[in-house]
């Protein structure tokens, strides 16, 4: 069964105090899909103005939504999943042609976990409490969870809708008002989001705005106006960030990639069973989503005595993946998110044989047919050599795997933990010792276990070393967006008598 | 014979000289990480705060390129030349707006080279 290219407008504003408006500079920019290179529509392209507008109508809105009850957020939250739920497949549709990624993939994972994710905030905040706890016989401390009240969030391309059904719900269900930027080159499901929602949630409360990173997004980064900055993007940009966050002596969460580790010991290959398809499919994830995650599995370790006889079966799984129309339910592996990246993964392939990796399958652009001719494809690639190559410590988000093997748990643990990165890892064993004591000792903030790439809503998700800090998902996530007042009480009716 | 370890392409050299124009001084700077990581960014000098962990890879057409030294690490036997292609970034560097990405081609560093930076 096969999809083909969702209508569009001609073009698109931003989404400021409850309704559309034009950016004040009358520009727009156009948005193409990866798949075959072809105009989706015009978006607002942004400047410092915009931003101002858009951070003033959060403002105005803040006091009285910081006041709604939660029963009241809850149910507009859960409003918002029942209304992307209705629409599944107008959002699957419009998000494969705005990324590129195969129709299969939205359909099944990026919009139902989207949906999901508003539920979990929805449900979570209503079963919370707070704490009161008598200090002597006459004191009670309480805390009670405020909002910090505007929120300044930028967004990645690689999952727009999910990325900001990460972002979006927790600050709500916090209480706070919203300013979101999505990525330039998906502005797509965050605007029909906005179409479907418009009414759903009292003016102000959620801002969308487009535009590029140094006109639209610095000037969020940096706003006065806003309490606090999530981003989910790279190293330079996250340090710029945080330079502007200093300035307003305001918090900020980081979530910045990774180079993630996946880990076979030999104990995978004593049997030929149900579990070994898994662990074999759990080493092909890498080309998920193109390997545009943060979390890709793009460092394969093998353990040397079952290296060749493993790699065999990775190798021809990996060849079986159908790479060919997104808009084709049947494909696997569909287009990069853009030229750039489309560049920039090949110009990795190139140093990884200049280096002297061997390719073991891939190594090349994929050339389709027709108008798919004019889009970013790649063949899922396996790169064999050794960790200090670029290719095993550079995050290359695209579908390409390095491999090296390693005789024991100290070398894995060495290979595993060189990196400037923390974000992700896998382990994957038969052995009950190794399944708890090697994922102790990656330092990485979620370690799979016998299973690779799963996001359920509550479960946290986060970086060590350079990968950021701060998490995501769960409900330790809302205290990120909230602060903590204590309000100290006396029953007593004696006084100090200091004076 | 003095080396360079970075290099830039006559169709980047272009889209900087508008840059300088329209921002005045520039830098690189090498990012690492995700989405749009591992790609060369561009800034207003002074916009980004550097210190002595920022290693300076060289000059280009007047504007400085640096890298964090955590990531120097793994890439200083490699020569880089920034490129430009078309496409869309998304983070703060000011070639966005025009539609264009500076990217990097890399190569080995050559035998001769290799002494030259790393074994003197």
């Amino acid at each position: 069964m096969g999809y083909s290219k969702p209508k569009f407008k001609e073009k698109y504003g931003n989404f400021i105090n409850g309704k559309f408006v034009d950016p004040i500079s009358g520009e727009y920019f156009d948005n193409t899909s990866p798949i075959d290179n072809s105009l989706i529509a015009k978006y607002a392209r942004s400047q410092k103005e915009d931003v101002d507008s858009a951070v003033a109508a959060a403002n105005a809105a803040k006091d009285a939504w910081g006041n709604t009850s939660v029963t009241e957020r809850a149910a507009l939250l859960n409003k918002v999943a029942d209304i992307i739920e209705a629409n599944l497949e107008e959002f699957a549709l419009v998000e494969t042609c705005d990324n590129g990624k195969p129709i299969r993939e939205t359909l099944n994972a990026d919009i139902p976990l989207a949906v999901d994710h508003w539920r979990y905030f929805a449900a979570v905040i209503r079963a919370e409490e707070g704490s009161a706890t008598e200090l002597d016989a006459n004191t009670l401390s309480m805390n009670i969870k405020e909002p910090l009240g505007v929120i300044g969030q930028i967004i990645p391309w690689n999952f727009p809708l999910l990325m900001l059904s990460w972002k979006l719900p927790p600050a709500l269900a916090a209480g706070n008002c919203v300013v979101l930027k999505p990525a330039e080159q998906t502005p797509s499901t965050a605007t029909l989001l906005m179409e479907k929602i418009a009414d759903v949630f009292p003016p102000g409360v959620v801002n969308i705005i487009h535009g590029f990173g140094p006109e639209a997004g610095k000037p969020l980064a940096s706003h006065s106006g806003v309490d606090k900055v999530a981003f989910t993007g790279e190293t330079t940009t996250g340090q710029l960030i945080m330079q502007y966050a200093s300035k307003n002596l305001n918090p900020v969460t980081m979530e910045l990639g990774g180079k993630s580790p996946n880990i076979f010991f030999n104990s995978v290959m004593d049997e030929d069973d149900a579990f070994l398809d898994k662990a074999i499919e759990g080493a092909v994830l890498f080309a998920f989503n193109q390997g545009e995650v943060c979390t890709c599995p793009s460092r394969l370790l093998v353990q040397e005595d079952i290296y060749d006889a493993f790699l065999e079966k990775v190798i021809a799984r990996t060849e079986a993946a159908v790479q060919a129309d997104p808009y084709d339910v049947n494909t696997m592996v569909g287009a990069q998110a853009s030229n750039d990246q489309y560049e920039k993964i090949l110009s990795y392939i190139k140093i990884g044989k200049e280096e002297g990796a061997k390719v073991l399958t891939g190594g090349e652009a994929c050339k389709l047919d027709g108008d798919l001719a004019n889009g970013f494809y790649i063949q899922p690639t396996i790169l064999e050599g050794h960790n200090k190559m670029r290719v095993f410590q550079e995050e290359i988000f695209g579908p390409v795997l390095s491999v090296c093997k390693f005789k024991d748990e100290a070398e894995a643990l060495e290979i595993a933990n060189d990196t400037l990165y923390g974000l992700g890892a896998g382990v994957w064993t038969r052995d009950a010792h190794q399944l708890y004591q090697i994922p102790r000792a990656i330092k990485a903030g979620r370690v799979w276990v016998n299973c690779y790439h799963a996001y359920p809503a509550h479960a946290p998700f986060g970086g060590y070393k350079k990968s950021g800090f701060g998490r995501e998902n769960h409900l330790m996530m809302m205290n990120h967006y909230r602060q903590n007042k204590n309000m100290l009480i006396s029953y007593d009716k004696n006084e100090l008598g200091f004076f | 014979m003095v080396h360079e370890r970075v290099a830039i392409t006559g169709k980047a050299i272009k889209v900087l000289d508008e840059l300088k124009e329209k921002h005045g001084n520039l830098i690189f700077h090498q990012s690492g990480g995700c989405c749009d990581g591992s790609a060369p960014m561009v800034f207003e000098e002074g916009d980004m705060y550097l210190d002595d962990s920022d290693i300076l890879l060289g000059q280009l057409e007047g504007v400085n390129y640096y890298m964090n030294q955590d990531q120097f690490e793994y890439w200083k036997h490699t020569h880089l030349t920034i490129d430009v292609t078309e496409g869309r970034g998304s983070s703060f560097s000011l070639e966005i707006p025009l539609s264009v990405r500076f990217i990097i081609q890399s190569r080995l560093l050559t035998d001769e080279e290799n002494v030259f930076f790393n074994e003197q």
